[in-house]
C-alpha cells in the first residue's frame, strides 16, 4: 500500500546541513494500524509527511497505491492527496467556520451537488459520533470532539490512507482512549489503513498492528508490535517499553528501596517477561514443587496486545545456587524470557534502569 | 436653537452649505482611497504572505521585491507623496486639483501600509490550518480564497479600520494642497482667517466619521469571529 524507499531528507539550517530523515526503508500494508515511535526530533513527523508530499524528499522513492508520487504532476498530486487523510496533533480545524462547514469544506469543488455533500457531512458526523454540533463553532468544542470533527474531515473524499500526526498527543488519557477505539473501528469497519507517529508507547500498544522505532532519522527497529513488546532488540525500544508498561518506575522503586534491592546470599533479583499463553501455566508454582525455588512477586504488569498476553514481572528468586540455575533453565524452556538485573555478590546489571521516564 | 448656534459658531453658520460639500469630498476621497488602495494593498499582502520563506509559492526574489517597494514607499512622507506624484496624477486624472485628483497620492499611500498590515494579519492565520488544507489537495489558488482571505477576514477588517482611520488623516492632508474636503475648510478658513469655530467643527466632524468607521468595523469583527 505505501512503500519508502530509500527516502532521505535534508535542509540546510543556519548553514548546516540537517538529516532529517536517513535512508528509511518502510512497508505499509492495506488494512494496517502503523505506529512510528520515537522521540521529538527523530524525524517522525517529517517521515509521515513524506507519504503525502507535504514534504519533497531528497532521495528516494515514494510509492502509493502502486503510484510514485514523486512522478505526479502538481495537479495529479494534489488529486493523489484526496485519497490520503491526514490529522493534527492540534486538529487544525478553521475558527471561522462551523463544525457542518469544516467537514464540507474538502468536498467543495469536487463536482458534488450540494445535496449530496450535506448527506455526506451527516454521514460523516455520524460516524465520528458528533451529529449534535452541526452548527457549532470549533471553540465551543473539546479537544477530543475537535480531534473527531478532524477525523471526519479528513475521510470526506473516502481516502484509502489516514495519516495521524500525533493526533492523541495534546489529549487526556481518557479522551485519548477513545480517539484511538475510533481509529480502530474505523480501521476494520472501512479498511482504513493507518500510520500514527506518537510519542507514546501506549498508544502503540493500544491499537497498532505493527510498529517501527525512529531515532535520528534512521527507522532502528520494526515489526510486528508484539514481537517488538516482548523482545525490543534495541536500547531506546527498551526504554519505551519499559515507560509504557511502567517497568522503568517500578524498577527505580524496588532500588532505591533497601528492603527489596538488598539481597540475601542465596537471592536474586530477576526480570521475567513471557508472551501469550504461558501465562495461563502455574509457572511460579512449578519452581517451588520442582526446585524449591521461591519467588516473591514484587511488580508484576500483564497487557494485552491484539488479544495476546504479554507479561513482565520483577521477582526475587530465593533457593540453592544449583536449584535456581535449574529453575532458571526451566523458565527458559517454557519461554520466559530471564533477565537477572542484580545478584549478591556482584555489582548491579541495570543497565536499563537511568533514563526512564 | 439657531440662534445660540449664530452665536457660538458665528464663521461656520453662514457656509453651512460649503461644509455638507466638504464632508461629501472628504467621505468621496476616503471612500475611494479605500476600495481602490485595499483592493491592491491586498493583492500585495497576499503576494508578500504566499512567496516569502516557507510560503505556499515560495519565491524569494518576489518577495525581496515587494518587501524593498513597501519600506521604500512607506518611507516617504505623505506630504511630499503628493506632490511627488503630480505629473502621474496629471496623467491620470488630466488635473492636480480636486478631490478626485487627491485619490491618486492618497492611493500611492495607502497601498504599501495596506499591504504590511495585510502581510501581518494573514501570517496570523494558523499554519497548522494551510497544512491541513494542502493535505486535502486544495489548490494554490483555493488556500488564498477559501483559507487565507477567509480565516484572516477578521483580521483583515481590522487593519482596515486602522487604515481608513489613517485615509481620513491623509485627505485632510491632501486637502492642505488643493485636494479640498475638511481638511481643506480648516486650514483654508479656519488657520487662514482665524477663524477657530471652523476649525472645530472640521474636526469634530473627522472625528465623527472616523468613530463611525472604527463602529462599524468592531460590529462586523464581532460578528465573524467565533474564537
Amino acid at each position: 500500500m505505501i512503500q519508502l524507499k530509500n527516502v532521505e531528507v535534508s535542509f540546510k539550517l543556519k548553514g548546516r546541513t540537517v538529516n532529517a530523515v536517513r535512508a528509511v526503508n518502510l512497508e505499509i500494508e492495506q488494512g494496517d494500524i502503523y505506529g512510528i515511535v520515537g522521540y521529538s526530533g527523530a524525524g517522525k513527523s517529517t517521515l509521515v509527511r513524506l507519504i503525502n508530499l507535504l514534504q519533497k524528499p531528497t532521495g528516494g522513492e515514494v510509492i502509493v497505491d502502486g503510484t510514485n508520487l514523486l512522478d505526479l504532476s502538481p495537479k495529479a498530486l494534489r488529486q493523489e492527496r484526496k485519497s490520503i487523510g491526514m490529522i493534527f496533533q492540534h486538529f487544525n480545524l478553521m475558527k471561522s467556520r462551523t463544525i457542518f462547514q469544516n467537514v464540507e469544506f474538502p468536498l467543495k469543488y469536487t463536482g458534488k451537488s450540494k445535496e449530496e455533500r450535506r448527506k455526506k457531512v451527516e454521514e460523516l458526523l455520524e460516524l465520528v459520533g458528533l451529529s449534535d454540533k452541526l452548527n457549532a463553532y470549533p471553540s465551543q468544542l473539546s479537544g477530543g470532539q475537535k480531534q473527531r470533527v478532524a477525523i471526519a474531515r479528513a475521510l470526506a473524499n473516502d481516502p484509502k490512507i489516514l495519516l495521524c500526526d500525533e493526533a492523541t498527543s495534546a489529549l487526556d488519557p481518557r479522551t485519548t482512549r477513545q480517539i484511538l477505539q475510533l481509529l480502530k473501528e474505523l480501521n476494520q469497519k472501512l479498511g482504513l489503513t493507518i500510520v500514527l507517529i506518537t510519542h507514546e508507547m501506549q498508544v502503540v500498544k493500544d491499537i497498532c498492528s505493527k510498529v517501527a522505532v525512529m531515532e535520528d532519522g534512521h527507522v532502528i527497529e520494526e515489526g510486528f508490535s508484539i514481537n517488538i513488546f516482548n523482545k525490543p532488540q534495541e536500547k531506546l525500544t527498551q526504554d519505551f517499553i519499559q515507560t509504557a508498561t511502567h517497568m522503568d518506575h517500578a524498577l527505580e522503586t524496588i532500588l532505591n528501596n533497601k528492603k527489596f534491592s538488598e539481597l540475601e546470599e542465596n537471592q536474586w533479583l530477576v526480570e521475567l517477561s513471557y508472551l501469550g499463553f504461558q501465562t495461563n501455566e502455574p509457572i511460579i508454582s512449578h519452581l517451588y514443587s520442582n526446585y524449591q525455588v521461591t519467588a516473591n512477586i514484587l511488580y508484576g504488569n500483564i497487557e494485552i496486545l491484539q488479544d495476546v498476553p504479554i507479561g513482565k514481572m520483577i521477582v526475587v528468586l530465593s533457593g540453592e545456587s544449583r536449584q535456581r540455575k535449574k529453575a532458571l533453565e526451566y523458565l527458559k524452556e517454557n519461554g520466559v524470557e530471564v533477565n537477572i538485573l542484580k545478584r549478591h555478590d556482584s555489582e548491579s546489571v541495570l543497565k536499563f534502569v537511568k533514563g526512564g521516564a | 436653537m439657531y440662534n445660540i448656534l449664530n452665536e457660538f459658531l458665528p464663521n461656520v453658520m453662514p457656509i453651512t452649505q460649503e461644509f455638507i460639500t466638504a464632508t461629501e469630498q472628504t467621505i468621496h476621497m476616503s471612500f475611494w482611497t479605500a476600495v481602490i488602495g485595499c483592493g491592491i494593498g491586498t493583492v500585495l499582502g497576499v503576494i508578500l504572505v504566499v512567496a516569502r520563506k516557507g510560503g505556499i509559492l515560495e519565491n524569494p526574489s518576489i518577495y525581496q521585491f515587494f518587501d524593498k517597494f513597501i519600506n521604500i514607499f512607506r518611507s516617504i512622507p505623505f506630504i511630499i507623496l503628493l506632490t511627488l506624484f503630480s505629473g502621474f496624477t496629471r496623467f491620470i486624472v488630466g488635473t492636480t486639483i480636486g478631490p478626485t485628483a487627491a485619490i491618486v497620492p492618497l492611493v500611492i499611500g495607502t497601498i504599501p501600509f495596506f499591504g504590511r498590515q495585510i502581510e501581518n494579519a494573514l501570517l496570523e492565520v494558523d499554519p497548522g490550518v494551510i497544512e491541513a488544507a494542502q493535505s486535502m489537495g486544495i489548490s494554490n489558488l483555493g488556500i488564498i480564497f477559501r483559507v487565507y482571505l477567509v480565516e484572516g477576514l477578521a483580521g483583515i477588517i481590522r487593519v482596515m479600520a486602522l487604515t481608513l482611520i489613517s485615509i481620513i488623516g491623509f485627505t485632510a492632508m491632501a486637502g492642505a494642497i488643493g485636494g479640498g474636503g475638511l481638511g481643506n475648510l480648516a486650514i483654508a478658513r479656519g488657520h487662514a482667517r482665524f477663524q477657530d469655530d471652523v476649525i472645530w467643527v472640521s474636526t469634530a466632524i473627522i472625528l465623527v466619521l472616523v468613530f463611525v468607521s472604527q463602529f462599524v468595523c468592531n460590529v462586523i469583527i464581532k460578528k465573524i469571529t467565533h474564537d
